[in-house]
């Protein structure tokens, strides 16, 4: 049971509202004590782990040029762009993002989306520009909840695609898990029932974002601008 | 061969650069602090594969204690000011959407190719990184793409890569402290014991409550540990296999695929995965750490039952 301290301070940590990074490293340290490591050997694995994942960091090398063309005015341009669509508004923008994503995934091209690539230059600004171009400048509170649901679109579509490739790392687990286990199952078995709850995914998702263009018409009003009706 | 090492050679001098950048401009009250903490997450790029363990362990913690206590700043200096971007936005129009997409074009065309690319018989990519790898080589062009299209000063990409690694802070960090912290619970047999206890005080007796245990179990597990690879081996090995195949007669790839995705739902909803919730909220400047997944928890819990019920009428019947 003292194998659980871990979690316990993970949780508490997290209600508390503490530094998560603090949260974590104790938890980690905590977990290891109890395992029964002396204090060099946590401190030895904490590293070796942290180092052994740096590839998650990759990410951020994108950031010089994403900034280097917010310098230059790239949100400003995709608002502008999404403001001159007359149909679009947040909810379908981030329907049209979700429907790509969720369909590139599916093609394996998991790649082909992201937060720090796609989301915060691109993604965000177009869903804020559509809201804007109706209601005008959006208060602060609705900006973020345009925001969120940004990257919310970005993850429900990649997590609930993905599964439909035979090639991708969670099928792929499966199947190893299974053939360990004495039972054969080809890819193709697991991808194709991951399409129900894909489908699933998209709707409940989809209606989701839809009932966001209700709602910032109820909250902004349809005081500016003819598409509000 | 390009591998992950030349990756991070990329990444240590980018990330060293942003410390260096901290350090010379005094626009942020606390620059010697964020100097020194992506100094440090600098030297665990470049020298983090031949220090030995316990010296990165230490690292680590020093980066955790710098952010942790007094915190890190964010410089004052906005990316160009706003009307100085509404007039280049004006200027360049849509072109500058040319860069941005030459990184996602670039990495899905090297994602097809350069696995079969070889030079005297040796592939010029380690293929299994060709993913990242050819995300690095994207960037670089979009970033030649961008420098030659716009001209601006030669720093101006170091000083914005800086203004938006500040904004991310400590967030951008822990992802790797996450997976570290799954190591020592693997380590430490935390998995075993959670199952342990669910088998132990949860009557199991009915397929419908197999099914339910399996896909919350699946969910709540990948709430702990971040991760619905960790959870999916305990839980399919504690509840799955045992009692909805082998018990109740329940086909197996129904249920993993559908456990599986019960875990991805328990993933939408956790500060524990942290590149997924916490990271982009930090990245998009949202208030609260938890924005993102207060937005993502409806559609998680109810795609939880429709996986729970999906896997409940499809799961005895193939």
């Amino acid at each position: 049971m003292l194998t659980l301290i871990g979690v316990l301070i993970v949780v508490v940590g997290f209600v508390l509202r503490l530094n998560p990074l603090l949260v974590v490293t104790c938890a980690g340290i905590a977990t290891g004590i109890a395992a029964g490591l002396d204090l060099t050997a946590v401190v030895a694995a904490l590293g070796r782990s942290f180092v052994e994942s740096r590839y998650v960091a990759i990410v951020w090398f994108v950031l010089p040029v994403i900034g280097l063309l917010e310098r230059s005015g790239l949100k400003e341009r995709a608002r502008e762009l999404i403001a001159g669509i007359r149909v679009a508004t947040t909810g379908r923008v981030l329907l049209a993002y979700l429907a790509i994503r969720q369909v590139a995934a599916a093609l394996g091209l998991t790649s082909l989306g992201g937060h720090a690539q796609m989301v915060r230059p691109l993604i965000a600004p177009m869903a804020e520009g559509a809201a804007e171009s109706r209601f005008g400048e959006l208060p602060k509170v609705t900006r973020d909840l345009v925001r969120a649901h940004s990257a919310a679109a970005d993850n429900v579509g990649l997590f609930f695609g993905e599964d439909i490739f035979i090639a991708i790392g969670s099928i792929l687990l499966i199947k190893g898990f299974l053939e360990q286990n004495g039972i054969r199952i080809e890819p193709i078995h697991l991808a194709v029932w991951a399409i129900p709850t894909a489908i699933a995914a998209f709707l409940v998702h989809g209606t989701r974002l839809l009932l966001l263009d209700r709602r910032l018409r109820r909250e902004l009003g349809g005081a500016s601008g003819e598409g509000a009706a | 061969m390009i591998s992950l090492e030349f990756l991070y050679v990329l990444m240590g001098l980018l990330v060293g650069g942003v410390a260096l950048v901290n350090l010379l401009t005094r626009d942020n009250p606390k620059r010697l602090r964020n100097a020194l903490f992506w100094g440090i997450y600098a030297v665990t790029f470049l020298g983090g594969s031949r220090l030995p363990d316990f010296a990165n362990g230490i690292l680590v913690i020093a980066m955790v204690l710098v952010a942790s206590f007094g915190g890190l700043g964010q410089g004052k200096t906005d990316g160009g000011g706003r009307e100085a971007r509404e007039a280049s936005a004006r200027r360049w129009g849509n072109r500058l959407f040319i860069p941005a997409l030459v990184i996602p074009a670039l990495t899905l065309l090297g994602t097809l190719t350069l696995k079969r690319v070889r030079v005297g018989g040796a592939p010029i990519v380690d293929p299994a990184q060709v993913t990242l790898v050819s995300l690095a080589i994207a960037t670089i062009v979009a970033l030649a793409v961008g420098m030659a299209m716009l001209r601006p000063p030669a720093l101006a990409p170091l000083r914005e890569a800086r203004r938006l690694l500040d904004a991310v802070g400590w967030a951008a960090v822990l992802p790797q402290m996450l997976a570290a912290l799954g190591a020592l619970f693997a380590l430490a047999g935390v998995g075993r014991v959670i199952s342990s206890l669910a088998g132990r005080w949860i009557p199991l007796d009915s397929p419908l409550a197999a099914v339910a245990t399996y896909t919350l179990g699946m969910a709540l597990f990948t709430m702990i540990m971040g991760n619905a690879f960790a959870a999916f081996p305990v839980m399919t090995a504690g509840i799955g296999l045992p009692l909805i195949v082998q018990r109740f007669g329940g086909d197996p790839a129904i249920m993993s695929a559908v456990g599986m995705l019960s875990g991805f739902c328990g993933t939408l909803m956790t500060p524990m995965a942290a590149n997924f919730n916490i990271v982009p909220a930090a990245l998009l400047e949202l208030p609260s750490e938890y924005s993102v997944i207060r937005v993502q928890l409806p559609s998680a819990l109810l795609l939880l039952l429709a996986n729970t019920t999906l896997m409940y009428t499809l799961v005895f019947r193939f």
